[in-house]
């Protein structure tokens, strides 16, 4: 479909507009749009949003050999699309100049700059190196694609981890998520673009042009800055002739606009990291208000509240006062004890979240856990006596310290270490628990 | 051959089918089937026997039912095709009948005769101009079609010109056509728009919300400034006021006025007026 054409009375009005330094959105003329950055349940996915021209940016990587000139580089791809999602008027599956002007700063701003370090991306020089993909879709557009595409790029690259891996002699190990927690990418610094529009053969300035803006632009200037205002890329387009003291008054304010700019992007990736680790929710999904839903009727099922109260009376009347169903407690081990039929707890203070786990995860959580459990058993058991805080240092969970009192130091060992030859041989958590409560 | 589809219809659908009367101004979702008055008699429980029996029921005794915007006749039933709420309009006599529409939310527009809308003057190739009106093509307007236009009285039109104008023909895959004088060769308001103002795009919900005979909006907004306002069906509205800075004032609230309650509009049009 072809692009809508811009009347002349838009024009002429934008051009008046512009004069009186006014723009159609209330802003000012140094003013940025809204920018707000969200992120995708994966890392490595966001969307930036700078008003309302959104884009989808999302990193992924891959192990590839590589290029014979730079054999210890990795190697870095960055792809920018425009569907016909964003706006009609652009054609799918061609490249238009548009595009590749577009990508080929971003590329500029990105790759040359040299914000990523692509030596660490090497893992054996010459035959295997990490190739990270910067994949960028505009959902929406609505002017200053270049911004938006800068920012959720860098972003997608800061928020992404990738697999950890290692290597011992010939023998390159790629760990899973769950072995080993994936490494973020080392970026040096957050290269970010800056467009200035220019009217009026460069009388006046705008930044952060919108998309009605771009087209009476006569214009642009481009300027990818670092926030210790070091130029990555600077691009003028469109014909005109500007100044030397323009080009520095930009790259005065690009400085600040990028300085804001970083200090977002940093907060919402420490906000990012905060929920995540606070286990929190998190994702795409998540930002949108669950309140609204477009069920238009619900299933009524007729009930009978004539005699409600006088039934509820009569049922607490009937029945019997609860009985004590509290038996003696068992005490386990110093600080744990157990009362009625729960759960068997035959271990510390240290196995009451795995317990849980186990009780929900079934038996792959168990076995998992059943193993970390035998370090740690073998550590309190030889440690134990000597009624000193416990640091279990050997295994993953490296956080965990135990305070045990002084009182019965003897029956923790006893305790723990028959536990142990129990855990040991037995992986399914259900059979092992009807053994005890058969010893009991 | 109508019977036919109707059975198979309702043996798919089962017990879904509502009753159109007894979904208005409620939600309806594409695909969904409703029944029109006059059926819900003949579908109710022990009638469905003696349907066949009806002497008349090829005849409509009742008034006739319009498909709108979003519904489709499926059979004998209303068949929806938009996602949004199910209108209804009595028709002048009553019993029966009238208008069903759904209401729905959405920016692109589909041409339909009859409607006044805001077009851009994209070519102008031997005696028709070319403009754009935001559907799947552009229209037609022929030169002629001006108020006082003859063969040698040509209209000043230019490309990118602004034109107030009415679809004659908007049918499905075929080109739509639009014309600047009605019925009795009069502009009646039709015709080019000035140079000046400020076009902007809405949604056409808020068009048919602005144009309603009972928005206040209006009212509200005509007490803030002297203006000149031009409402396109196409979702299109054309506003001019003294100054720029009234302009821009206007096409914000305008827009903003989409999703605001009663209240709120107040209080925003008396903060308005004070500065």
């Amino acid at each position: 479909m072809k692009e809508t054409p811009l009347s002349n009375c838009e024009r002429r009005f934008l051009l008046r507009a512009i004069e009186e330094k006014k723009r159609l959105d209330g802003r000012q003329t140094y003013d940025y749009r809204n920018i707000k950055i969200s992120f995708g349940t994966d890392y490595g996915c966001c969307v930036v949003e700078l008003g309302k021209t959104r884009v989808l940016g999302q990193v992924s990587c891959e192990l590839v050999s590589p290029k014979l000139n730079r054999a210890t580089e990795g190697i870095l791809f960055f792809n920018l699309e425009l569907s016909q999602m964003a706006a009609p008027a652009f054609e799918p599956g061609r490249q238009s100049d548009l595009l590749v002007k577009l990508n080929r700063l971003l590329e500029r701003c990105l790759r040359n700059s040299k914000c990523i370090d692509t030596e660490s991306l090497c893992v054996v020089a010459g035959e295997k190196v990490w190739q990270i993909r910067v994949d960028l879709h505009l959902l929406n557009h609505d002017g200053n694609i270049i911004d938006a595409a800068s920012i959720a790029a860098i972003v997608a690259l800061c928020h992404f981890r990738r697999p950890d891996v290692s290597v011992q002699g010939d023998e390159v190990t790629l760990y899973t998520p769950e072995e080993r927690d994936p490494v973020p990418l080392s970026i040096h610094h957050l290269p970010i673009c800056v467009s200035f529009a220019f009217f009026q053969q460069g009388t006046y300035l705008l930044v952060d042009p919108n998309e009605r803006e771009e087209r009476v632009m006569d214009g642009l200037l481009v300027i990818a800055m670092n926030k210790h205002r070091e130029i990555c890329t600077i691009q003028s387009s469109g014909g005109i002739m500007l100044l030397k003291d323009q080009v520095l008054r930009c790259s005065k304010i690009a400085g600040v606009k990028v300085l804001e700019i970083t200090e977002l992007i940093q907060k919402a990736l420490e906000n990012d990291q905060k929920v995540r680790k606070e286990g929190g929710k998190f994702g795409f999904a998540e930002s949108i208000a669950s309140q609204r839903i477009t069920a238009f009727k619900m299933e009524k099922a007729p009930i009978d509240t004539s005699d409600v109260e006088e039934k509820a009376e009569e049922i607490i009347a009937e029945a019997e006062p609860p009985s004590e169903v509290v038996s003696n407690p068992v005490l386990w081990t110093p600080g744990t004890a157990q009362i009625g039929e729960g759960l068997e707890n035959s271990w510390g203070d240290l196995e009451d979240s795995a317990k849980e786990e186990e009780d929900v995860d079934g038996t792959d959580g168990a076995v998992i856990l059943g193993s970390t459990k035998m370090d740690t058993g073998v550590e309190v058991s030889n440690i134990g006596s000597q009624d000193a805080p416990i640091v279990l240092s050997d295994s993953e969970e490296e956080e965990m310290i135990i305070l045990e009192p002084d009182k019965n130091p003897k029956k923790i060992r006893t305790q723990t270490i028959s536990a142990k030859q129990e855990k040991a041989p037995s992986k399914k958590p259900v059979k092992k628990r009807k053994k005890k409560r058969a010893a009991n | 051959m109508a019977e036919a589809v109707s059975v198979v219809a309702e043996s798919l659908a089962g017990d879904r089918a509502r009753a159109a009367r007894n979904v208005l101004g409620q939600v309806v979702l594409p695909g969904e089937e409703l029944l029109l008055p006059e059926q819900e008699d003949a579908e109710g429980p022990g009638s469905a026997g003696e349907r066949p029996l009806r002497l008349n029921a090829g005849t409509r005794s009742r008034g006739r039912v319009v498909c709108g915007p979003g519904l489709r006749r499926y059979g004998d039933r209303l068949l929806v095709t938009k996602c949004g709420r199910l209108r209804h309009k009595e028709p002048g006599g009553g019993s029966g009948g009238g208008v069903y529409w759904v209401d729905s939310q959405q920016k692109r527009y589909v041409p339909v005769k009859g409607d006044h809308v805001i077009g851009i003057v994209t070519a102008k190739s031997g005696d028709i101009f070319k403009v754009d009106v935001g559907g799947s093509e552009p229209a037609s307007l022929s030169y002629l079609a001006f108020e006082g236009a003859t063969k040698r009285n040509r209209p000043n039109v230019q490309v990118g010109d602004l034109i107030y104008g009415q679809f004659v023909v908007a049918n499905k895959d075929m080109e739509p056509e639009m014309v600047c004088i009605d019925s009795c060769g009069r502009a009646s308001g039709m015709g080019v728009i000035g140079q000046d103002g400020l076009l902007f795009k809405v949604t056409l919900g808020l068009i048919r919300k602005l144009l309603a005979p009972d928005c206040e909006i209006l009212q509200e907004v005509g007490k803030l400034y002297p203006l000149e306002i031009v409402f396109g069906m196409n979702g299109r509205i054309w506003v001019k006021a003294k100054t720029i800075q009234q302009t821009l004032i206007l096409a914000n609230i305008l827009e903003a006025c989409e999703h605001m309650t009663a209240d709120q509009r107040k209080q925003i049009f008396s903060r308005l007026a004070e500065c």
